[in-house]
């Protein structure tokens, strides 16, 4: 009887996970692979700010529409605010969020869906700017300026080598030379793209800074980035410092020209703003939502993709979890691998996934070992179990502290990729592992930990697949069939694989 | 090389039981959740077997709070030897063992010498949680110094050899004599390094031995054959084991048995999962057994019935 409960249960399970997925397949027409190549980008603001109360005006600039991207929808969300949009010279496109009266934290946001635009065919020309020449702080910066612009120009053949030039003169500024005076005391990367822009007016070459985002395809906290325009045959070329490839230049998406703030702000104080851009599924769904009755709409509207995207793109990496959870399962109970926890091997591919798998195996060994060193010399100090771990966790936040200022300093920079999750896991990884090794002993703690990695890295290169993300993400209701294989797997009572091994003197 | 598959049908045909079988249709359906923490908890096991007139090392004192260290040296006056551990301990960590005195000092099993204040302090210790799993406050039991009876000497190495039962609806259904190596640091834990040898349910005497994965003959520190010792008083290790069942109600359990020379067979601790090692001791599968006692569930009401079915039926096959 409970067989047949659970047969039934699972049944139903995967029949409705299916018919869903097919319907949604075939009568909304969703794409069931990932596409390759989709142009459309959505990219979302979010400012939250603290009003005083009072009337209160935030001003932030919006994308400009040009090359490569052109932006085909916007929407300002605000409630209860007023928006406008007013042209500023030589910066942009700025959209006015007022109200009369608000006070504590407030909210608002701003979204646009890009695609690139079409390649145009016929080289339009964009009008040439008037010269203008820099205007110097003291005779100090002249003669830096013209020193610098006199050596570049000389080997310059065209304005883009001379940018080139300049840019790498500027990197390779060296103590007490005259680069490394116009920089400042603070060479960021606003300062440098400021005085590059600087150096080429000052040869003759009009040129701009330019403030905006290289879209990524899936980006929680992206960051505004900095780089040049400047005017040559006959057209405004960008140039990106930190990435000076073609392949980059075709994911700009100018923002504001200028060395002015992204938000300005009267009547409150800002707290933070992110950005979040995502390469959309909008057009295959779009299309097949065109062709929606009222009804299947409002479905569609209440389904992930009705959300903003900072969570769509949080439920991309949550949707698979399941995937590896299952995957763990049969590993498990299956195979047999020997695992801390039930789910510490899922939760180390979530951190491969902010890490990559080669670096996080590597951090994650290292970490491990001098974790556990620690915990070996806290056991001659006969601590209670409580403290002692606590102690081993403060050391650990310590290591990865020193970590990853080493690696960067190595110029390794995936080591700053070591996020708040990650150091989480890690800590409960060498607890766990201190734990085993003090009730089964050091032998099985290690099969452990290698069972650990090892199911948590074939987890991460199972939940990174294409396909599997697209699918989870796309059709959540699948994952009831992966709930119904996890349920059958509960009653599976055969022989692991490890046991095959470990029982075969008994195989006469 | 035989194929997995083939390996599996062979395991299968001998009767071998895996870990997925033993948890879906052993320990989940006969071991209820709440009787666990009977095992987990060694006063607890203590308390019960006592008022049941099973044997167990008698028990001298219970210290459950940091203010009844103080009542400590009132247990201990009257005792020469006895054994200071931990309730929720594991894998005799924590475990004192007192052999005799000296003066006012207590001399222990391995020849160091604890003043009065040292002992308290160890109590103290036990009571914060350090030997206990996940570190949660404990107990620390006083108790009976078991004087092991020599039948093993010549196959142990330093440590604690102790008999190994599982008992399935109070049936002893296998059984194993684990004794303590070099490698396993005195300690009986098979995966730690000791030597499980398989035990004849019928008559009591030790057959072929497993050390790691491998069957070996010979103790590895000793060098003599770990075969073919005659268990003493063998009757009453199966009537220990055939009444367990009703001490706790967990219907299949492994039960830990040692031998003291004067008060012969005592419980030691219980267990709601035994290992499935036991089953590579006998060169037997436990499935064959297990499956065996179900069949005949009706008519083993008594524990003399469930001693006699073991002894009949589970009788070493003679390879």
């Amino acid at each position: 009887m409970n067989r047949a409960h659970l047969y039934g249960l699972a049944g139903a399970l995967t029949a409705i996970g299916l018919a869903l997925f097919l319907y949604k397949l075939f009568v909304f027409g969703f794409p069931l692979w990932p596409e390759a190549r989709t142009d459309v980008w959505r990219v979302e603001v979010q400012i939250r700010f603290e009003a005083d109360g009072g009337p209160v005006k935030a001003e932030l600039f919006l994308p400009v529409r040009t090359e490569p991207f052109i932006v085909v929808d916007q929407g300002f969300v605000s409630p209860g605010y007023g928006v406008t949009t007013e042209r500023e010279r030589g910066a942009g496109m700025r959209a006015v969020y007022s109200i009369q009266d608000a006070k504590g934290p407030q909210t608002i946001y701003y979204r646009a869906v890009v695609q690139h635009g079409r390649e145009s065919t016929v080289m339009e020309r964009d009008p040439r700017p008037p010269a203008s020449p820099p205007e110097f702080k003291d005779d100090a910066e002249r003669v830096a300026v013209q020193s610098i612009v006199s050596a570049s120009a000389k080997q310059a053949a065209d304005p883009a080598t001379l940018v080139a030039l300049l840019v790498k003169r500027l990197r390779e500024a060296r103590p007490g030379d005259e680069a490394a005076f116009l920089l400042g005391r603070q060479p960021t990367q606003t300062r440098l793209v400021n005085t590059a822009v600087t150096l080429l007016r000052a040869a003759g070459v009009p040129a701009r800074e330019v403030n905006g985002l290289v879209l990524a395809p899936e980006r929680r906290h992206a960051r505004f980035q900095h780089w040049i325009e400047y005017y040559a045959a006959g057209r405004w070329q960008s140039y990106i410092p930190s990435d000076p490839t073609v392949e980059a230049r075709r994911y700009i998406l100018s923002w504001w020209r200028g060395p002015g703030a992204f938000i300005r702000l009267t009547g409150g104080t800002v707290l933070e703003h992110t950005i979040t851009t995502s390469r959309s599924f909008e057009h295959a769904i779009r299309s097949a939502l065109n062709r929606q009755k009222e009804l299947e709409k409002r479905l569609v509207e209440f389904s992930l993709f009705g959300l903003p995207l900072q969570a769509q793109s949080l439920f991309r990496t949550i949707l698979v979890v399941p995937v590896g959870i299952l995957l763990l399962v049969v590993l498990r109970n299956v195979v047999g691998v020997k695992t801390f926890g039930t789910f510490m091997p899922v939760l180390i591919a979530l951190a491969f996934r902010q890490t990559g798998l080669l670096w996080g195996c590597l951090f994650f060994s290292v970490v491990v070992a001098l974790g556990l060193a620690v915990r070996f010399y806290l056991e001659r100090l006969k601590l209670l179990l409580v403290p002692r771990l606590a102690c081993v966790v403060i050391v650990v936040i310590l290591l990865l502290a020193m970590l990853t200022v080493l690696s960067f300093k190595l110029g390794f920079d995936r080591g700053l990729s070591i996020g708040l999750f990650p150091i989480v896991i890690l800590t409960m990884t060498i607890e766990r592992m201190t734990v085993v090794w003090e009730e089964r002993g050091g032998g099985e703690a290690l099969q452990q930990a290698a069972g650990s990695v090892a199911v948590g890295a074939l987890c991460y290169l199972v939940m990174r697949v294409p396909v599997v993300e697209h699918l989870a993400f796309v059709f959540p209701e699948l994952l009831l069939v992966v709930l119904a294989g996890t349920l059958l797997l509960g009653r599976y009572s055969g022989y692991r694989l490890t046991e095959l091994y470990r029982f075969r003197v008994l195989a006469r | 090389m035989m194929s997995w598959r083939d390996t599996a049908a062979r395991l299968r045909r001998n009767g071998v039981l895996g870990i997925n079988w033993r948890n879906a249709e052993y320990t989940l359906p006969y071991n209820a959740r709440d009787r666990y923490p009977l095992v987990d908890d060694k006063v607890l096991t203590k308390e019960l077997a006592m008022r049941a007139g099973v044997a167990v090392p008698e028990l001298y004192g219970v210290i459950e709070i940091q203010r009844q260290v103080r009542e400590l040296p009132g247990i201990l006056e009257k005792r020469r030897d006895f054994v200071v551990k931990p309730a929720r301990g594991s894998q005799g960590d924590g475990i004192v063992v007192v052999t005799g005195r000296s003066r006012a000092l207590y001399r222990c099993a391995d020849g160091s010498l604890l003043d009065a204040h040292e002992m308290a302090f160890h109590v103290s210790n036990i009571l914060s949680g350090i030997y206990s799993l996940g570190g949660q406050n404990d107990k620390a039991i006083i108790e009976y110094r078991v004087s092991f009876d020599p039948v093993f000497e010549a196959i142990t190495y330093r440590g604690v050899p102790d008999v190994r039962i599982i008992v399935f609806l109070g049936v002893p259904v296998m059984a194993m004599v684990r004794l303590p190596t070099r490698l396993s640091g005195g300690k009986a834990n098979l995966h730690q390094g000791a030597i499980g040898t398989g035990v004849d349910m019928a008559t009591g005497t030790t057959l072929t031995a497993v050390w790691r994965t491998s069957i070996v003959s010979d103790h590895p520190d000793t060098g003599n054959p770990v075969s073919g010792v005659q268990i003493p008083r063998w009757d009453t290790l199966l009537e220990l084991g055939a009444r367990s069942w009703e001490l706790t109600g967990l219907g299949y359990q492994g039960i830990d048995i040692v031998l003291d020379r004067d008060k012969g067979p005592m419980i030691l601790e219980l267990n709601a999962r035994p290992g499935l090692a036991i089953q590579i001791a006998n060169r037997a599968g436990l499935e064959t057994r297990l499956a065996a006692v179900l069949r005949h569930r009706g008519e083993l009401n008594t524990v003399a019935e469930r001693v006699a079915f073991a002894k009949e039926r589970f009788a070493a096959q003679p390879n």
